[in-house]
């Protein structure tokens, strides 16, 4: 009976894509995220300043930044800049930290971790000791001396990031690549002659898309936050480029007098990470075939 | 019993009757809230329980036996399964609607359940001891030292040994079957009305199993506690109780008395699920594979042994071996089924572990002619030999479709292209009773026994010369057992396969097999053809397990069989030291018995 059932529903299997843009939800992330994207690229034709102008009419007459409203949409910062303009070109800056150092760092944490919890032995062993001596060190220091070596621009910046930040997802996916390893269907595909390569990529990976999901959209938040530490230690991004960060970080110390200026871009975080994880959540559960029909 | 009880005075049956049922259950519906609307479990039924009955409710996986229990005990998982309809009546107290409360007072007090798995049942991180005590505690008041004399007398009522020393033990250092003494102690300590036991011996080994169910019976004529057991064994249901209810889809299909149950069944379910029982003696009637000594062997071990390290102390040295497979020789002909027999831990899997190279081994195991070693085998070696295993849920990858599994040994193998591929799938889909329009689904969409059949066909694939179904049929329901013990023999008849068939039933082992090896503590006591192992079994084990396997006849109750007292042996031995190596004899016409222990 409810073979029959089953066999209605599943006759006609929809693209992954059509079932994640029947998710009311997961078409608000995509839309938000599409909204940020194309303010970014956009941004020298949407800002209605340059980045870096300080106005001379941005400043009250004691000198104070202007509250939003008015000629500056969302107000000015300390130095008289348009915060609308430089929230559009921050969104530059921390797309691409949240984007491709994120990114990175989960694929090198995935690698890492899948290797060392496939192989056991000494690789395994080698490549934790390393990720467990990569987590006691504190990352923020590793962040500022790898900073320092090389001469700061943005895509140092988000190698930097990845290369703290692939840590975490490492242990993680280790974990759960070494009990997926014991499972029978790994064994399964051994006796059938299987390649290694065939059982990690074709067998194990999809098992681990889940945890991979969740480790990435939490990413997004944290390592936006990571490049404005370091741009605040001066070992980000370079002033007067703006990100989410560094902007939040400038006028902290001015929060009781400006709160605007730490609120709307850290608004802008928030936004880009719950349309990350919107969008991740529906995906985990799109891609997943015992969720079928639950939609 | 009943009967005799109402027709008695009006005073006395007035006694009797408060005293007789102690658990009524009156058009209990139970139903499960979905997506599409509510969807029910258990439809309607209606029951009494007698003080000192046995009543069985068996059934196959999903026939609702478990979640009727679980309403009876208000563990129903809320919010989705609710009771629907009709009242759970515990002497004067209706049970349905009562709030959590005053339930969990009852629970444990007046009536006890235990599960199948007692390990996940108890709280691995509390003694024994302190896990009774706390159990006694929360319904009666009485001091620590009061209860902990209770505990005692209760582990000593269910026949531990040592209780004094049990009393301080985790559950992990006890055995499956005093673990399960110990459940049955913490749900009796406070002798309870009625007794739950939930298939209490599934998860046990057959000798085990047959002295957790005398000791249930011998308590019972104790203590007078009402049992309902349910189970999916026939043979349990005709050895321990007196009614039973057969359940199918949340109906009760019948009910009655076990003796005209079995002997008489009304309904054709029934009917089906007895002839589906695999019963000792019914091997007897099938014709024995062709004499194929003369043939080369397919598989040849040669003095096998798997043994693991256990590491202790600061520098991990090895100060303990466990001796898993110890100096094991057989040899499987082309299209026989040879029979591995044992309880867990004998050692039977692992060697089907060690045939495929996925554990290390000392010795020699050659398949058609390969040498296996511990490393990557050879592509023509992996295509001789297959593994079918337990569960076959967990042996399918489940984020891949069916037809991509089915297909995958081709892939794996280069053999042929897509389009071959897909037509070989649907072929071999075909073979093992499937459809090939169920090629796009997913293994979760499929039941345990079609999954079991998914296996098969992935097994077949690369055609091999030798199957190994390691406990291949023991999670599946009798019925579909059946089913597939015949695609198995039907597979082996039409291709020449041969099976090495792992098994811990004696009774399905009897039925499909021509050779027989009984394994205990990782190694061979008799070997021999099924007719000298079963019609003439020398070692006493062997006879032990046959002897343990209940029988779904309710007129054969044996007496129980004696228990083996102390500790339970293990195949952990020093470093430098090993087992005593069981010679083997042939003591006429290749009936091999372990030497010494006859």
């Amino acid at each position: 009976m409810t073979d029959a059932t089953r066999q209605v529903e599943t006759a006609k299997p929809d693209g992954a894509l059509r079932r994640l843009l029947r998710r009311k939800l997961a078409v608000f992330g995509l839309v938000l995220i599409g909204l940020v994207l194309l303010g970014a690229i956009f941004a020298p034709w949407i800002a209605p300043f340059d980045p870096a102008e300080q106005h001379f009419d941005g400043l009250t007459l004691e000198g104070a930044p202007l509250p939003p409203g008015g000629v500056y949409l969302l107000g000015t910062d300390l130095l008289g800049r348009d915060l609308f303009t430089r929230i559009l070109y921050g969104a530059q800056t921390s797309l691409i930290i949240g984007v491709a150092a994120n990114g990175l760092s989960l694929i090198i944490g995935t690698l890492v971790g899948i290797t060392a919890g496939f192989f056991r032995g000494w690789i395994g062993t080698v490549l934790m000791r390393f990720t467990d001596l990569m987590m006691a060190f504190p990352a923020l220091l590793l962040a500022i001396c790898l900073a320092a070596i090389f001469t700061p621009s943005l895509w140092i910046v988000a190698m930097v990031i990845a290369l703290v930040n692939w840590v975490q997802t490492a242990r993680v996916i280790y974990t759960e690549t070494s009990s997926l390893a014991e499972r029978d269907f790994i064994a399964a595909e051994r006796i059938l002659g299987a390649s290694t390569g065939r059982i990690l990529f074709r067998h194990i990976l999809p098992h681990l898309v889940p945890t991979i999901i969740v480790w990435g959209t939490l990413g997004i938040s944290t390592t936006v936050l990571l490049e404005a530490t370091l741009s605040f230690l001066g070992v980000g991004v370079q002033p007067p480029t703006p990100s989410w960060g560094n902007i939040i970080f400038e006028n902290q110390t001015y929060f009781q007098a400006a709160p605007w200026l730490v609120f709307i871009p850290g608004a802008a975080v928030l936004l880009l990470a719950l349309a990350f994880n919107l969008v991740g959540d529906a995906l985990r559960d799109v891609l997943d075939p015992l969720q079928r029909g639950r939609d | 019993m009943t009967s005799t009880r109402q027709t008695s005075t009006a005073d006395t049956a007035a006694v009797a009757n408060s005293s007789a049922t102690v658990l009524a259950v009156d058009g209990l519906c139970v139903s499960v809230r979905s997506e599409s609307g509510l969807a029910t479990l258990v439809s309607d039924l209606s029951f009494t329980l007698a003080r000192g009955e046995t009543l069985a409710i068996a059934g196959e996986s999903g026939s609702g036996k478990s979640i009727t229990s679980l309403a009876i005990m208000g563990l129903l998982p809320p919010p989705a399964v609710r009771v629907t309809g009709g009242v759970i009546r515990l002497g004067d107290t209706a049970l349905t609607g009562l709030p959590e409360g005053q339930m969990r007072s009852i629970r444990g007090d007046r009536i006890a359940m235990i599960f199948q798995e007692p390990m996940t049942s108890l709280n691995p991180v509390l003694t024994v001891g302190s896990q009774l005590c706390e159990a006694i505690r929360a319904h009666e008041p009485v001091s620590r030292s009061a209860a902990q004399a209770r505990a005692l007398e209760a582990l000593r009522q269910v026949r531990l040994s040592q209780p004094e020393q049990r009393m301080g033990q985790f559950p992990h250092e006890l055995s499956g079957g005093m673990r399960q003494r110990v459940m049955i102690a913490m749900a009796l300590v406070l002798r309870p009305e009625v007794l739950i036991a939930d298939e209490p011996t599934t998860a046990l080994d057959v000798t085990v199993q047959r002295e957790v169910l005398d000791l249930l019976r011998d308590l019972q004529r104790e203590l007078g506690t009402a049992i309902i057991l349910i189970t999916h064994d026939m043979g349990v249901v005709a050895e321990m109780a007196e009614r039973v209810i057969i359940m199918r889809q949340g109906r009760m299909v019948e009910t009655g008395n076990v003796r005209d149950i079995f002997a008489r069944p009304s309904h054709a379910y029934t009917r089906a699920l007895l002839d589906a029982v695999p019963r000792m003696g019914a091997g007897a009637s099938r014709p024995s594979a062709a004499h194929s000594e003369r043939k080369v062997p397919v598989a040849r071990l040669d003095d096998v042994s798997v043994r693991y390290d256990v590491r202790a102390g600061l520098m991990g040295r090895v100060s303990h071996r466990v001796h898993a497979v110890e100096r094991v020789s057989f040899d499987i002909r082309p299209g026989e089924t040879f029979a591995l027999v044992g309880e867990s831990g004998c050692g039977k899997s692992t060697i089907a572990k060690a045939m495929v190279g996925l554990v290390p081994h000392e010795g020699m195991i050659d398949i058609v002619g390969h040498r296996v070693t511990g490393g990557r085998q050879a592509g023509a070696f992996r295509r001789a030999v297959q593994l079918v295993f337990q569960d076959p849920m967990a042996a399918l990858d489940a984020r891949m479709r069916v037809g991509d599994l089915v297909a995958e040994p081709l892939v794996i193998h280069g053999i042929g292209n897509a389009t071959e591929q897909r037509k070989r799938a649907e072929e071999l889909m075909i073979l093992v009773g499937l459809s090939p329009d169920q090629l796009n689904r997913y293994p979760h969409e499929f039941s345990g026994g079609q999954r079991q059949r998914i296996c098969i066909a992935r097994a077949l694939a690369l055609q091999p010369q030798l199957v190994i179904a390691d406990e291949a049929v023991s999670a599946l329901d009798v019925s579909v057992q059946a089913q597939v013990l015949a695609l198995l023999r039907d597979l082996q008849k039409n291709f020449g396969i041969a099976i090495l068939f792992i098994s811990h039933d004696m009774a399905v082992v009897e039925n499909i097999s021509d050779r027989v090896a009984v394994m205990f503590l990782g190694q061979i006591v008799e070997m021999g053809t099924r007719e000298q192992v079963f019609g003439d079994p020398l070692h006493p084990y062997t006879r032990r397990l046959i002897q343990a396997v209940p029988l779904p006849d309710p007129d054969l109750k044996r007496a129980p069989i004696p228990r083996l007292t102390g500790e339970v042996a293990s195949p952990i031995h020093r470093v430098g030291f090993g087992p005593e190596r069981r010679q083997l004899v042939d003591t006429g016409d290749g009936h091999l018995v372990a030497m010494g222990d006859r």
